[in-house]
């Protein structure tokens, strides 16, 4: 029995697979369930929340070097609780795992970390505001919220990076002022960002250490069953528009009838507002062979209400996250109505 | 033509079903007895491989303290926040219900993937496995050995957990041992992030240790298993003898059936091509046979194995028998292979039988002067090796000494015989004296490779009983001297100990605390054991090397005592300064502690108590008057409810480890009558073979008037004569190989020299019992003799010759 599924069976006893990526259409049994009246609270929301089942600190960054190489990075920790418990010692019923990569045009680089937590291996917390595990660190350097400034390290069996941020907006709440709605059955999660980051930092690879500069959007979100048991993956964009504004768009694919999509498209002062199911259309138009299956890794997103119709197309079509729960995540290009630089994640496609 | 000619060569084993059945017994026996010794061995390995296995032992390399037995399990924290990809352990032999059990802890989520333990999908999940009262996986014997004892974790039975050994999540065990917030060992990622912080700079007490070393079983039981196949081989090798002799008689008789087949037009290759495929069908059906009974031979021998392999290194064996389908095959092969040596002579002499040769059956040719030269070369040869190897260091060596010297002593006995008998020869005083010896002499090359059989079982009977005998009155010595307290009684928490010296102060002459502890010692496992200064220790613990006041300088607290097995390991003497855990002391003296393959440290007490706070404090021996003893365990009882888990007096710790010895050797002496038997087999043969060749050379004899009885008599003589001179010369080499064992392999395998006594009593025991084979093996032809028809005897000089 080879350690991932010795892993399923330990994670995930009573769910198959099928219900959902990451057993995020499991059932919220004893855990909170996000409601739609609850206002986000800082800084205390930046820290985990244990009596949800699933968090995550999600920061996805577009870069560049000196010589106009264009990067991407990653760097994402996942808290998934056991029990809706938290405390000290080994029989604390919470798991973290970390997920961490650096793309460039022909090369995706990945490492994955797991730890419990209740012994310091792995953790997060709010004031001072740090999230970590193992050597790596998300961790606040300053500013009126904590997120206004970030230290980010990760590193792997061939790179690492060290990367500064500093935010130049506000946070923006997603959905109903940071409640996001996941399906037509009125699934949700706690939703927030902080799309505004400019980074600068060093990127060690193989080839050399490279400088880099660029924006970064950091994603917190957390739930106890996002999704619907009739949704098996996502595609999620972001994308860094022209003029400062930013637009967060996502599909939730039903196995069986129209997918679920919802996004935010934000002002330049970071003002939100929320585009309901259907107001985005997404058309995959060419699909790749990646790790064995067929992932569309070229879009065309359409939103008439805001005339924006964009072709997208990836930095390197082989961004496999070939994790624990393997999915496809990496820097694109758009352009069309507008152009620009984003990061798509797109999960559940076996 | 073919088909006549095999029937024709088949016929022959119809008519002498005996001659088959020797064959086919020879070869079953010798593919037996190596067979099940590979299995058995075979299936401890698996044992081990298993045991090692569970966590990825032999594949990944570990962190270890360098002193100490445990890591606090910040550093592991320390380590995974410095980039280091580690996995704790937490690996502790635990006392439960009265039997030791080991419990290993693990993280099932940071071990890397090898060192998954397999069978937890049985389990139901990360939830029951990590919170309290947690799983415990164990094979199905333990599960049933523990399963009504409270405050374990629920009891998981999956496949391929050696037993006793409970594999449970690290924060459960950390609990169940009270072993809080501590690591045994780190398991190390083989891909580890290039940017991390070395190690000298989070963690300098830890060690890297590769993964091959790891496998601390299977090198400290390597001895056992060279000793046992050292055995297998041995008994294949005399096996042998036995297929040469049958197949050499077959083919003498056969000479004659040989040239007619020849004659009539069956080409000498076709004759050999029949006669191998022959052998190669008998030696298939005595193959099948012999992994058959090897088989029975492993499974009755392999619960004495696993007993022997328990206590003397405390590795888990469990004890039925598994085997491969590749084991059953190579069984057969080394059956097809010995025979195909054993008859190569055979099949050369009948691929180049000439035509028109006598086709009369001969004894085998005359010792020719340059044979016996070459075989007291080859003797010395072998002698010069020994003495080579016995300047090297390890255990293989040692092996291959013991071998040299086997060979050489082999090798040695025709040259000798022949040299002894042209001796006596001299004192023959009438011709049929003469006759005896020049005829006893003329057999020689005929019956010596029988001798030599008998030989190697003599001289392997010898070693081993002398090495067994000596290690015994060894150990039973040390035993008396050692187990000095009365009564030993162990309370159950720390609570009733201190309760329990109080109420046993009063009551007894002396109070012994036991306390001991597991820590580290240059890398290495060692047990430290805490004493008072009292006379017990001075009168009755053997020092085998020691300072002046050595046991003044451990009451003042500033010197220790170290077991001979580790002073041999790591090279160190009385008068040395070492460091345990950071304390400083000098080697005040070495004692012998047999049977324990771990390092032993002894401290006074009072360092113990600083050294080891955390250590077990339960056990004492009690110092009283034997007539009393029986009053005191009465009152121990009434007032604290002990029974035999708790109390056990010095007869019955002396019977039980007594009893693990003799289970130790159960086995070689098992195997040891054994490969006597079949050298008995093999003279047997042999004897049978020469004596209807033999015929032609009597009928003269007889013709000059010695009358048939006494020409029997003079065959059961020479039997007997061969047989005696056998034995006396196995008697050096024996003794040789003995003192081999004990100064050698001894040394390098357990770590403890043992004085070599003699016991000759058992050498002249050993050469009646050749003796009477040797009579026995020669009685059945000499019997024929006496009662052949004199007829037959007159027709000899009625044939051409």
């Amino acid at each position: 029995m080879n350690a991932k599924a010795f892993l399923l069976a330990l994670v995930l006893p009573a769910v198959a697979l099928a219900q959902g990526f990451a057993g995020l259409g499991t059932t919220a049994e004893g855990f909170a369930v996000p409601e739609r009246d609850r206002a986000l609270t800082f800084p205390q929301d930046h820290g985990p929340h244990p009596d949800y089942r699933i968090e995550w600190w999600y920061l996805t960054a577009v870069m560049e070097a000196a010589d106009g190489t264009p990067y991407g990075a990653q760097w994402t920790l996942f808290r998934s609780a056991l029990a809706p418990e938290t405390g000290e010692g080994w029989e604390t019923p919470q798991l973290w795992m970390g997920h961490a990569a650096v793309t460039t045009p022909d090369t995706h680089f990945v490492s994955e970390r797991l730890a419990r937590g209740g012994i310091g291996q792995a953790g997060a917390q709010a004031q001072p505001f740090r999230a970590w595990i193992d050597d790596w660190q998300m961790a606040s350097t300053g500013g009126p919220d904590a997120y206004d400034r970030l230290s980010l390290t990760a590193s792997g069996a061939d790179f690492s990076y060290a990367l500064d941020l500093q935010a130049t907006g506000p946070l923006v709440p997603q959905g109903d002022r940071g409640y996001s709605v996941k399906s037509r059955e009125g699934q949700a999660s706690y939703y927030y960002s902080q799309p505004f980051y400019e980074l600068s930092g060093t990127l060690n690879l193989p080839t050399g250490t490279v400088p880099v500069t660029g924006r970064a959007w950091l994603d917190r979100e957390w739930s106890s069953q996002p999704l619907s048991e009739d949704q098996d993956g996502w595609d999620w964009f972001s994308l860094h528009l022209p003029g400062g504004e930013k637009l967060m768009a996502f599909q939730l694919r039903e196995r069986a009838g129209v997918s679920f999509t919802s996004g935010t498209w934000i002002a330049a002062d970071g003002t939100p507002t929320p585009l309901e199911d259907g107001a985005i259309t997404f058309t995959p138009l060419r699909d790749e062979v990646v790790k064995g299956r067929d992932v569309p890794v070229e879009w065309r997103l359409q939103i008439p209400s805001r005339d924006l119709d964009v072709r997208t197309r990836p930095l390197n079509a082989q961004s496999w996250m070939d994790t624990f729960f393997p999915y496809w995540e990496g820097p694109i290009f758009f352009d069309g109505s507008h152009t620009g630089q984003g990061y798509l994640e797109m999960t559940g496609y076996e | 033509m073919i088909a006549a000619g095999l029937s024709a060569l088949l016929s022959h084993w119809w008519r002498k079903p005996s001659q088959l059945a020797a064959l086919l017994l020879g070869l079953a026996l010798a593919t037996a007895l190596w067979s099940g010794v590979q299995a058995i061995n075979a299936e401890a390995r698996n044992s081990y491989d298993r045991a090692a296995e569970v966590l990825g032992g032999t594949l990944y390399a570990t962190l270890r303290p360098s002193e100490g037995a445990f890591i606090p399990q910040d550093v592991f924290v320390d380590l995974r926040r410095a980039g280091w990809l580690v996995s704790p352990v937490l690996d502790v032999s635990w006392r439960v219900d009265g039997t030791r059990v080991t419990v290993l802890g693990i993280d099932p989520i940071t071990a890397p993937p090898a060192a998954q333990p397999v069978g937890f999908d049985t389990g139901g999940g990360l939830i029951p496995f990590i919170t309290p009262p947690g799983q415990a996986f164990t094979n199905a014997e333990t599960v049933a050995r523990l399963a009504n004892v409270p405050g374990l974790p629920e009891l998981v039975a999956a496949d391929d957990i050696p037993p006793g050994t409970l594999i449970m999540d690290i924060g459960i065990a950390q609990t169940l041992v009270g072993a809080d917030a501590q690591i045994s060992r780190l398991l190390l990622w083989p891909d580890q992030p290039a940017a991390r912080t070395p190690l000298d700079q989070i963690a300098p007490s830890l060690r890297e240790v590769a993964p091959e070393t790891d496998n601390d079983l299977a090198n400290l039981t390597d001895s056992f298993h060279l000793n046992l196949t050292a055995f297998g081989l041995l008994s294949f090798a005399v096996g042998l003898f036995i297929v040469h002799a049958a197949i050499g008689l077959a083919f003498e008789q056969r000479r004659p059936m040989f040239r007619t087949l020849r004659a009539l037009g069956l080409s000498a290759r076709a004759l050999v091509a029949l006669m191998a495929a022959e052998l190669l069908t008998l030696a298939l059906i005595a193959g099948g046979l012999g992994v058959v009974m090897g088989y029975l031979v492993a499974a009755a021998l392999l619960p004495d194995v696993a007993a022997t392999l328990r206590g003397l290194y405390g590795a888990p064996v469990t004890g039925s028998l598994t085997l491969a389908p590749s084991w059953w095959l190579s069984g057969v092969a080394i059956a097809v292979l010995g025979t195909g040596a054993a008859a190569a002579a055979s099949l050369y002499r009948a691929a180049t039988l000439p035509l028109l040769a006598p086709a009369q059956p001969r004894a085998w040719a005359r010792a020719s002067e340059r044979t016996l030269r070459w075989q007291a070369l080859a003797a010395v040869a072998f002698f010069a090796v020994a003495a080579v190897v016995y300047a090297l260091p390890g255990l293989v060596a040692g092996f291959i000494l013991l071998g040299a010297v086997l060979l050489g002593g082999a090798l040695l006995l025709p040259p000798t015989f022949a040299f002894a008998l042209s001796r006596l020869s001299r004192f023959a005083t009438g011709p049929l004296s003469q006759w005896f010896f020049a005829d006893t002499r003329q057999q020689l090359p005929g019956l010596s490779l029988a001798l030599m059989a008998l030989l190697l079982a003599l001289a392997a009977n010898i070693g081993v009983g002398t090495m067994v005998q000596s290690f015994r009155a060894t150990f039973l010595g040390w035993l008396d001297q050692r187990l000095a307290a009365e009564l030993y009684v162990t309370a159950r928490d720390l609570e009733e100990a201190a309760e329990l010296r109080a109420f046993l102060t009063p009551r007894a002459d002396a109070v012994l605390p036991i306390y001991s502890a597991e820590s580290s010692f240059r890398s290495a496992p060692v047990e430290v054991f805490g004493i008072i200064d009292h006379p017990t220790y001075r009168e009755n613990w053997p020092l085998i090397a020691r300072l002046p006041n050595a046991w003044d300088s451990v009451a003042r607290g500033d010197a220790l005592l170290i077991s001979e097995q580790l002073a041999n390991r790591e090279g160190l003497a009385p008068g040395q300064p070492i460091t345990l855990d950071g304390v400083t002391a000098q080697i005040a003296g070495v004692y012998s502690d047999y049977g324990n393959p771990i390092g032993q440290i002894i401290i006074p007490q009072r360092l113990f108590d600083a050294l080891y706070p955390e250590a077990d404090r339960l056990s004492h021996g009690i110092r009283i008057d034997p007539a009393d003893r029986a009053a005191l365990m009465q009152a121990l009882t009434q007032r604290f409810g002990y029974g035999d888990d708790n109390m056990v007096d010095q007869e019955t710790l002396k019977a039980f480890s007594v009893q693990i010895f003799e289970r130790t050797f159960a086995v070689t002496a098992a195997l040891n009558v054994l490969t006597l038997g079949v050298a008995a087999l093999a003279m047997l043969t042999s004897l049978t073979t020469l004596a209807t060749m033999r015929v032609p050379q009597l009928a003269p004899v007889w013709a000059t008037g010695l009358p048939r009885r006494m020409l029997g008599g003079l065959e059961v003589l020479r039997a007997a004569v061969l047989a005696l001179l056998t034995t006396i010369l196995a008697i050096p080499v024996g003794l040789g190989l003995a003192w081999v064992l004990l100064a050698v392999v001894n040394v390098e395998a357990f770590g403890w020299r043992l004085p070599m006594q003699l016991f000759p009593a058992d050498w002249l025991r050993l050469g009646a019992l050749a003796l009477i084979a040797a009579i026995i093996a020669a009685a059945l032809p000499a019997l024929r003799l006496v009662r052949m028809q004199p007829a037959q005897l007159v027709q000899v000089f009625a044939h051409e010759r």
